[in-house]
């Protein structure tokens, strides 16, 4: 990767073209009334077609890909994005598709997704409809609203959420209008059911929860929970964010879930794109499926595209695959758990599922007699060795979380690479902390000055300091 | 699907000896066995890749191809051939959200580029990195009003929206506890005797209206922002980016916040999606606004570089006191229209709304010398898409049999046409005489 310092507007220059467009064959149309038009400049770049591909061809090459190396980022379940599914999503016919167009073959592709999906979870029927797992979230907030709002049970208000959860849970559901009540976590990771008790009344809508929850571990008294919520009269949602791990072993249906989203862009390999597009697909059992009535959440019929390729894994995988990404994801994870506990402090012992949580190195700097290292500092020093950093600082239960997720197309030498460089790292903490705090010191930069970014905001180019 | 996984069985083997386990089956014996899936998934068997892409592509073969003669919130631009070239890349599809930013400044700096691109066509000071579809951007627009007026509980959306436009929002706001009305047209046009009107009963909290609306009428906003502002409401104009190249800008109407759908920036209509909403907003709101923001700043050395900035604003910090759940954003969506608006640069995209607004125009004349065809809003200015009343009954299916997506009824009982670039006078007269031929 090398530092490349062009913006798109620094290559411009008047009159120079990048397009070409058909000759105008009509007559002119009546020009719009002068208090109609624009009257600023519309400063965007000129630049040639080769000026274009040269400038976005140098930016690729300062970004880090799961095609570039590992990328064990917990939660994100980044897995190799099979090429074949990115040819059949740019499919001429599909992609010419309006969305307002008779489309019997892609409602056949709905459709047949939605019985793939529920084979895969258990659950009843899918809406295609939300973009992103957090949009999946809410939407599946609304559906669990209008349930109790149908049966004309109004003073359901407040979901409960663990401790643990993904961020977006609790956003999500203040976005519903609902009350976040938080539960805690035991010891051991797992939900505190003494501690749910009590907060199970009348104005509970329900419980949001992924399982493995955020740490990796399974909530082995799920039965216990779902029982309990049912007979207080809510209902169990399912964040699909960790289902890796559950392909092909354990459904969520089965579980006593009502309602689950799923990532598409995690469990079934469809590329994260930067940061999206995603496909958040919500799923209900058989007695909540009136609530996906009239619900409206996207313009169309969600990210079609990401649902094709997600289709096309779905289908190469097959029957007897399915169970093989689930326990190759969760064998990967206990390696290099058991590979570095030695090293790195790991709160609970015991056999994880597709991702677990380290507590930072045993020597984590805090202790001013002890040279050490953060887990920041960690990460960035991983960059420096080619690996893309664990998710770090979440789950919230721990100062100093490193959250690594391997996923089941990672091989053996590459897990054996990154526990090297990982037990490496540990070494280079305990003789030479600075060479840490100072990395990563081979990426195109180095750690940028985040404090400034933010007190002093440039958000687009040639910005004036806003105030 | 062995292809995508690596493990022999030796791998297997060794890795279960690291771990203390004798079996697979073993790394689930948390798991109560009741909820251990014993039987057969009802899945199909695995296809080579050569099955699967033939199985596809026949699905594919069965799509109509029909010449698009229809908007409503999705357009039929060309889509430049550089544009997927370089969105394919491996280091820009693959990547996850730049949160390791040092080795991310590929990502971090097209965006950059867009929220800056965003701000030249709205004119606006602050774009964030892009939202789900055009929208789910004015849900997010609605809820963010309620935000920075706090005391305001009512958001009034113009029945002149594009259809979906309304639908999403009233179901985001139904849920949030928003209030919504709806201002009623006069003349193809969101009323401003009845925004004045509503705007009397002092709660509302934003007013969100189409630059160019629901029968493609490029709308007259004189006096809107100016009666908002009065009653401390916020201005939000929802608009197709590319006619912003010709049309008055949110910043030329003062609005406070912008959004829309970037679709027809040279995205393929596929169905639908992934398609990128938009927003830019006045600097005096940009710390409410939802979605990520990128920023520049410096690295250790003093060299340029780019960071996620202004986070406090964002679901992870805020939790359950967020008003917005949004955690990513359409990132590779809205790389797809960086590289279209650096391409088209401002003549290019001038001349996609001439060619589009011309062969609009001339269709529209060529169907009204039909006599099979009415004017709903004579005189009203537009630019490529419109509504006429047709005398024709079933013309969409009678369209459609003749290679058309055309004359999509209208909730109102009108038919609507769009034009753009990529149809041909040819084309037009193609259309033109299947509707003669009845």
């Amino acid at each position: 990767m090398k530092y490349y310092d062009k913006l798109i507007f620094e290559l411009s220059k008047e009159g120079r073209k990048g397009y070409s467009l058909p000759k105008n064959q009509f007559p002119q149309s009546p020009e719009l009334p002068l208090q109609l038009r624009r009257a600023s400049a519309l400063p965007l770049p000129e630049v040639s077609e080769p000026d274009v591909v040269r400038h976005y061809n140098n930016l690729s090459q300062m970004n880090f890909g799961v095609d570039t190396g590992f990328y064990p980022l917990g939660s994100c379940t980044m897995k190799y994005n099979p090429k074949i599914n990115e040819e059949m999503a740019a499919l001429p016919g599909f992609n010419a598709l309006h969305p307002l167009q008779d489309a019997p073959a892609a409602e056949k592709v709905l459709a047949h997704m939605n019985d793939l999906l529920s084979a895969i979870t258990g659950m009843h029927k899918f809406t295609f409809a939300p973009c992103a797992g957090a949009h999946g979230e809410l939407t599946g907030l609304m559906i669990m609203r209008s349930y109790h709002i149908g049966r004309g049970d109004l003073g359901r208000t407040k979901v409960i959420v663990p401790d643990s959860a993904h961020g977006t849970n609790p956003a999500s559901a203040a976005v519903c209008g609902l009350e976040v009540v938080q539960v805690k976590s035991l010891e051991n990771g797992r939900i505190d059911i003494e501690a749910l008790k009590p907060l199970l009344d009348s104005s509970v809508a329900g419980i949001m929860m992924t399982n493995p929850n955020t740490l990796g571990l399974f909530e082995t008294e799920i039965k216990t929970i779902a029982k309990l919520v049912h007979e207080a009269g809510g209902l169990l949602y399912y964040d699909g964010a960790n289902m890796n791990p559950l392909m092909g072993v354990v459904r969520p249906g089965n579980m006593g879930f009502d309602i689950m989203h799923l990532n598409l862009h995690k469990t079934f390999s469809t590329p994260h794109g930067g940061g999206g597009p995603g496909s958040g697909p919500v799923g209900v059992a058989k007695h909540l499926e009136h609530c996906l009535d009239g619900l409206k959440v996207s313009g169309f019929h969600g990210n079609f595209g990401v649902i094709l390729r997600a289709y096309a894994y779905i289908l190469s995988i097959g029957r007897e695959n399915l169970r093989k990404v689930g326990q190759y994801s969760v064998l990967s994870a206990n390696y290099i758990k058991e590979s570095l506990k030695d090293l790195y402090k790991l709160p609970i012992e015991g056999v994880c599922k597709h991702e677990f949580v380290f507590d930072g190195l045993l020597n984590d700097g805090a202790h001013d007699d002890v040279p050490g290292a953060t887990t920041l500092d960690v990460a960035k020093r991983l960059l420096d060795y080619g690996f893309h950093a664990p998710t770090i600082y979440f789950p919230l239960l721990f100062h100093q979380a490193i959250m690594i997720e391997p996923t089941e197309t990672e091989s053996k030498e590459t897990l054996d690479a990154f526990i090297a460089v990982m037990r490496q790292i540990a070494a280079e903490a305990a003789q030479n902390p600075e060479l840490l705090h100072a990395a990563p010191h081979n990426a195109p930069i180095s750690r940028p000055d985040e404090t400034a970014a933010a007190r002093n905001p440039i958000l687009k180019w040639q910005d004036t300091l806003p105030a | 699907m062995a292809a995508y996984l690596p493990h022999t069985e030796a791998d297997i083997r060794a890795m279960l000896e690291k771990v203390g386990l004798k079996t697979l089956e073993d790394l689930y014996s948390d798991v109560p066995q009741e909820f251990l899936h014993r039987g057969e998934y009802d899945l199909p068997e695995a296809l080579s890749e050569q099955e699967l892409r033939e199985w596809l592509q026949g699905l594919d073969a069965q799509t109509p191809r029909l010449k698009v003669f229809v908007g409503q919130g999705a357009y039929d631009h060309y889509t430049p051939a550089v544009i997927p070239y370089l969105t394919q890349r491996s280091e820009f599809i693959t990547a996850y959200t730049p949160y390791q930013c040092e080795i991310s400044q590929g990502t971090l700096r097209y965006i950059f580029e867009y929220q800056s691109l965003i701000c030249a066509l709205t004119g606006l000071d602050v774009s964030n990195a892009s939202l789900y579809d055009g929208p789910t951007a004015a849900a997010e627009a609605m809820m963010m009003a309620v935000e920075c007026t706090r005391r305001k509980t009512r958001v009034l959306l113009s029945a002149t929206l594009l259809p979906h436009v309304v639908k999403v929002v009233q179901t985001y706001a139904k849920f949030h506890g928003v209030e919504i009305g709806l201002l009623p047209a006069d003349g193809g046009e969101t009323s401003l005797a009845a925004l004045q009107a509503e705007l009397a009963k002092d709660d509302v909290a934003g007013v969100i209206v189409p630059s160019v609306n629901r029968y493609g009428i490029v709308e007259d906003h004189s006096g809107f922002a100016e009666a908002i502002h009065a009653e401390k409401g916020l201005l939000v104009e929802y608009c197709d980016p590319s006619a912003l190249a010709v049309v008055k800008t949110p910043a030329e109407w003062e609005a406070d916040i912008a959004v829309g759908d970037a679709q027809p920036l040279g995205i393929p209509l596929c169905y639908g999606g992934p398609y990128v909403g938009f927003m830019a907003v006045r600097k005096d709101h940009m710390r409410k606004m939802p979605g990520r923001i990128i920023g520049q700043t410096a690295d250790a050395s003093g060299r340029r570089a780019f960071v996620l900035t202004l986070q406090a604003r964002e679901q992870h910090i805020k939790r359950e006191k967020a008003t917005s759940n949004i955690c990513s954003n359409e990132s590779l969506m809205a790389l797809w229209v960086t590289i279209y608006l650096s391409l088209m640069g401002p003549d290019g995209l001038r001349e996609v709304n001439n060619l589009s607004s011309d062969g609009a125009h001339y269709l529209y004349g060529e169907l009204l010398k039909t006599g099979l065809f009415e004017e709903v809003f004579p005189g009203k200015p537009f630019l490529k898409e419109f509504v006429l009343k047709s005398r024709v009954s079933g013309l969409q299916e009678k369209l459609a049999k003749a290679g058309f997506f055309a004359a999509l009824p209208t909730e109102e009982g009108y038919v609507s046409f769009c034009v753009t670039e990529k149809r041909s006078k040819a084309d037009i007269d193609a259309l033109v005489a299947a509707i003669k031929e009845g």
